[in-house]
């Protein structure tokens, strides 16, 4: 089929014309290579400094997410999506809009977008259906994208965050205003020469939930840890890779600021490009700072309703389009599609298979007595989360584990760049490690050294063990010939203790433990040793 | 009952039923050709016959090769369509004729061959084919070519038929003529300074003058119905969701129903039950079953002397009232006494929101359209206007590739769209089709088909309505409602009114429950084999000949 697909695609479909006509349209972002409008704000405040913002005003912010679905095939067509494939390879009649070609519901998309709201705590409309939303964009080959207007499948949930300790820390709960379905639309290529532009329609129907926050925010840290729930949670649902940079999950945000005790908001500003929570933090700072400026010089007219570019390499937002007045989208009921119903029993299932989510776990390891630290560090990340609950499936104490996951692991992970998917330790093999120093199998000295090995090549803590002829010399008559060795060999370092050199113990108990090759048990060698010393026989 | 002619006379006797019907007793014409058999009987003298079945015996018989059959055809072919226009694209004859050979092969080896096998099949233009351009009708797809076929017509390549050509229409089907065209202008088989009607005019035309032997059509609104009444052939409007619109150029999705045309109401069954059926890549496509709709037709010799009894039949009220012809009135209560000759009770019923179906269904349909002709932008395919930016490269591709009947619709489809009047028109208008649906359904719980006109007018002269939209809107008055109910209507010829030559067709609409096609298809081939003056075959077929 593609074949013959292949043939009809006419591979030019923008003639010779430059690319700064081609104004990006509604939320699509298009590269910086398009003509942006230079930012408006007066020269005057650009010089001030940006960074604080004064304690009369608040910041009220909203987040929109696009999360894009990983399911095996696109919302409507069989077709597969991949991110950076060849482009227009993955296309049918049905995603590039052929005359006569219709939609068909992948029903993975119900599932994942029911999950989703019953994650984010929601009412599920149990009979939605699907809207048109009509604009023209050379990457919209129908001229409508199917999406949901009045009927939402989810609407008034919320996520519960944490806040990092670093930024003050505290449990926040923030509103959803609703989740919809609907698919993407394709990209995008402008020639470099900016002659022309290639429609690549490799992602257009790939399914989308999009998320719209309240408007519950008030600064960046509040809005990025947003996202990065938001992000976890997709990922431990398991419904997108929720992957930023390849636009798996992307965020738009409205930023307006007002007078602390004025109820009614500010004009809103939206702001895009944020490839990174980090970003995104950024922006949404610089943007109230310069909000809250124009505020405080009495220039409040002049924060207009636009859509602003943040500028990694200036650490700024500028304009990208004015608002030219509200865009009319006539939605009307998508008739390719039967309405979308949902049972009782459907929605039960999906409930009971729900994993447990980041806000779960994390009050749960909070109840084992860990610290915010520990836990947002565990949890934060589902597969470390996953590989912690395995080790202590085993039987290994909770706080044990946590500190060698964040310790040792955790550094060996950085210095090798690896996941803790694949480091070569498995959560077994480390309850049995700790297992082994607890019960004085192996000193915590060798168990560190056990620990790389299994971290780097693998294998079983046992026979590393038995190998490696590691087993603690905790047998005291034994310990008691190194000790009596060690006195024997060193008359000298003998007389100066016995004669007030105590400090020398350390000396005597190194000697014993390279005599052990470091098996002896530390305690049971210490003891002995001053005995030995101390006696005057 | 006073206005009727001379040639519309239904005498309303059964003392025809010695005529056998084609559909048990075919074995006895085999040694005609098909399209001898036009030509050697008189067209007073015999009732429709099934030309698929004939075809079928005669070449599983080898009394004829399919080579000889397409030839046949061709010639005819060549001497009308010069006059009728009633194709937009042909195939060149190598190609159907090797299509021919490879079937007299296959039968030769004893093979299977599909029940429509050596059908010669012509497709509206709107509905894709893979190997012929595929325009609806419209310059912004002149030269296009689908990579795919619709559904319809895979499924009428399966089983063996012929796609012959495609057939004229009224651009993206937004018309009641074809001369909304961006091509041509059909002419009527049986009047050529006559309208065939539309938008499927030219697949009407086609089987009225024998250039094909069945067709598929698509109506939105009366696009199959009415051009099957102006040109004097079966029509059949399925129940909404019983054929695929996959591969159909999508005009206003939640009315639009690919139908079949034949020159008798059993070749139109045989042409639903091919095309009939579920199909994955239509998400409104039905899950119902399709039942074999000749095996409850009886043969004409076997009918009893009343062979509808206890049928109970309703005459719609309101479409024999004013703005009607006085000729079309009276031959569809002619039409309604050959019910009650046949055993029928025949009352009139009225539909109060009859009325309003018309606005109700151009708020609907005109609203759906402006969406699903967005995708002719000229980005992707299609005839695109250099331009120096974006908004005139939409604007000057749409207005150069798009013709003045669609520009007007998608305008006024945007308007009823658009925020602020959502409300008065969109929304109230799926108000309007809620009750109609549920008029419908009131009456059909009443009686088992309800009747009646399938146009107020017979075929006009082309250019007369051409300038004057709302008299060619208000012509949609008797077919609309079922569009907007979904329901299942069989249009077949039941009389003539006098005029033109040779006197102009008038075609009866049957309205059945939603998926009673079968019932309406068992009633339409007993009315057909039992009217006097049943057969309606336009002089061009026997001029062509000649
Ligand atoms: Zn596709």
């Amino acid at each position: 089929m593609s074949y013959t697909i292949f043939r009809t695609f006419q591979f030019h479909p923008f003639l010779l014309y430059p690319t700064s006509i081609l104004k990006p349209r509604n939320r699509f972002f298009f590269s910086t290579t398009t003509k942006a409008t230079q930012t408006k704000v007066p020269t005057s405040t650009q010089s001030k400094k940006l960074d604080k913002i004064p304690k009369d005003y608040e910041a009220v912010i909203g987040i929109e997410t696009h999360v894009q679905l990983s399911t095996l095939t696109k919302a409507f067509c069989s077709c597969p999506y991949s991110y950076g494939s060849f482009p227009n390879s993955s296309i049918c009649p049905v995603c590039m809009g052929l005359p006569g070609a219709l939609p068909v519901l992948n029903s993975k998309v119900i599932e994942f977008a029911v999950k989703l709201g019953l994650a984010l705590k929601c009412n599920l409309a149990f009979n939605s259906k699907f809207d048109r939303k009509q604009y023209f964009y050379p990457d919209l080959p129908k001229g409508y994208q199917i999406s949901q207007f009045d009927v939402p499948i989810a609407a008034a949930g919320f996520l519960d965050v944490d806040i990092p300790l670093e930024f003050g820390g505290g449990h926040k709960r923030f509103g959803i205003t609703r989740v919809h379905m609907e698919e993407d639309a394709g990209k995008l290529m402008h020639a470099e020469n900016g002659n022309f532009s290639r429609v690549d329609l490799n992602r257009a129907g790939v399914p989308l939930l999009e998320i719209v926050s309240e408007p519950d925010m008030r600064n960046g840290i509040e809005a990025s840890e947003y996202a990065a729930e938001l992000q976890r949670l997709v990922r431990y649902l398991g419904v997108s890779n929720g992957n930023m940079q390849e636009g798996s999950l992307r965020c738009d945000v409205n930023v307006s600021v007002r007078p602390i005790g004025q109820s009614k908001f500010g004009t809103k500003v939206e702001v895009k490009n944020l490839n990174s929570f980090a970003s995104m933090s950024r922006a949404i700072d610089f943007e109230i700072s310069r909000q809250v400026l124009l505020h405080s010089q009495g220039q409040e007219d002049q924060i207009v309703q636009e859509t602003r570019l943040w500028e990694e390499g200036s650490q700024r937002t500028i304009t990208m389009r004015k608002k030219e007045g509200l865009a009319d989208y006539r939605y009307f009921p998508e008739p390719d599609l039967p309405s979308v119903i949902l049972s009782q029993e459907y929605v039960d299932a999906i409930q009971n298979c729900l994993p447990e989510l980041p806000e779960e776990k994390r009050r749960r390891y909070e109840k084992m007595g860990l610290g915010m630290q520990d836990v947002l560090f565990l949890a934060n990340d589902k597969n470390i989360a996953e590989f912690f609950d395995a080790t202590l499936a085993k039987g290994a104490d909770a706080k044990l584990v946590a500190n060698w996951i964040m310790s040792d692991i955790a550094a060996f992970m950085k210095n090798e760049k690896l996941t803790i998917n694949n480091i070569k330790l498995t959560p077994e093999e480390l309850s049995e490690l700790i297992g082994s120093i607890k019960g004085g199998i192996i000193s915590g000295k060798i168990g560190k050294e056990i620990l790389f090995e299994l971290l780097a090549k693998g294998g079983s803590v046992k026979e590393l063990i038995e190998k490696k002829d590691l087993v603690q010399i905790a047998d005291p008559v034994e310990i008691e010939k190194m000790v009596d060795k060690v006195i024997a060999e060193n008359p000298k370092q003998v007389e100066q203790y016995r004669g007030g050199k105590t400090k020398l113990q350390g000396f005597f108990a190194g000697q014993v433990m390279k005599v052990s090759k470091g098996k002896a048990n530390p305690g049971l060698l210490n003891k002995i040793l001053l005995v030995k010393l101390n006696s005057k026989s | 009952m006073k206005m009727l002619s001379t040639l519309q006379t239904p005498r309303s006797t059964l003392s025809r039923f010695s005529i056998p019907s084609t559909i048990t007793t075919f074995t006895s014409h085999s040694q005609n050709l098909p399209q001898a058999s036009i030509t050697t009987q008189s067209p007073t003298t015999s009732q429709p016959q099934s030309q698929i079945l004939s075809i079928r015996h005669s070449l599983l018989s080898r009394n004829l090769s399919a080579v000889d059959l397409v030839r046949s055809h061709l010639t005819r072919l060549r001497l009308t369509e010069p006059h009728l226009r009633s194709f937009l694209h042909l195939p060149d004859d190598q190609t159907l004729i090797s299509q021919a050979h490879d079937l007299d092969r296959r039968i030769a080896a004893g093979e299977d061959v599909g029940p429509l096998a050596g059908v010669l099949v012509a497709v509206k233009d709107n509905i894709c084919t893979a190997d012929m351009p595929s325009t609806g009708g419209s310059r912004i797809l002149e030269n296009y070519r689908p990579p795919f076929d619709a559904t319809a017509v895979k499924r009428v390549r399966e089983l063996g038929g012929i796609v012959v050509g495609k057939t004229n229409m009224d651009e993206f089907g937004m018309g009641s003529t074809t001369e909304a065209s961006a091509f041509q202008v059909t002419a009527n088989p049986w009047d050529v300074s006559r309208v065939p009607g539309g938008s499927s005019g030219g697949s009407a035309a086609a089987v009225s003058a024998r250039q094909c032997v069945v067709s598929l059509g698509s109506d939105t609104g009366g696009s199959v119905r009415q051009p099957a009444s102006f040109c004097g052939v079966v029509g059949l409007k399925p129940t909404y969701g019983r054929v695929s619109r996959f591969g159909l150029m999508a005009y206003a999705s939640s009315l639009d129903a690919i139908g079949c045309f034949g020159s008798s109401v059993a070749d139109t069954g045989i042409l639903l039950h091919a095309i009939a059926g579920h199909d994955r890549f239509d998400a409104t496509s039905s899950k119902q079953e399709v039942p074999n709709f000749l095996s409850h037709f009886d043969s004409a010799s076997s009918f009893e002397s009343k062979p509808l009894k206890g049928l109970r039949v309703g005459l719609i009220r309101e479409t024999i009232e004013d703005g009607v012809e006085a000729g079309v009135v009276s031959t569809i209560r002619a039409a309604a006494s050959h019910f009650e000759e046949l055993g029928c009770t025949v009352n009139e019923v009225s539909l109060p929101p009859f009325s309003l179906g018309l606005p109700a269904y151009y708020i609907l349909a005109l609203s759906e359209s402006s969406s699903n002709l967005s995708r002719y932008d000229g980005i992707r395919y299609g005839n695109q206007v250099y331009a120096e930016e974006l908004g005139s490269l939409y604007g000057d591709s749409r207005a150069k590739g798009l013709g003045s009947e669609v520009k007007m619709r998608i305008l006024m489809g945007t308007y009823a769209l658009s925020a602020g009047y959502y409300d008065a028109y969109y929304k109230r208008a799926q108000q309007v089709r809620t009750i109609i649906r549920n008029s419908f359904k009131e009456a059909l719980d009443q009686y088992d088909i309800l009747i009646s006109p399938a146009a107020p007018s017979a075929a006009y002269k082309i250019g007369e309505k051409k300038n004057d939209p709302l008299a060619m809107y208000a012509g949609d008055i008797m077919t609309v409602n079922v569009n907007l109910a979904g329901l299942p209507a069989l249009v077949l010829p039941c009389g003539f009114i006098e005029n033109g030559t040779a006197g102009l067709p008038v075609g009866l609409q049957m309205i059945g429950a939603a998926f009673h096609e079968g019932e309406l298809l068992r009633v339409g081939h007993i009315f057909e084999q039992t009217l006097e003056n049943g057969r309606f075959v336009p002089p061009i077929v026997a001029d062509s000949v000649e």
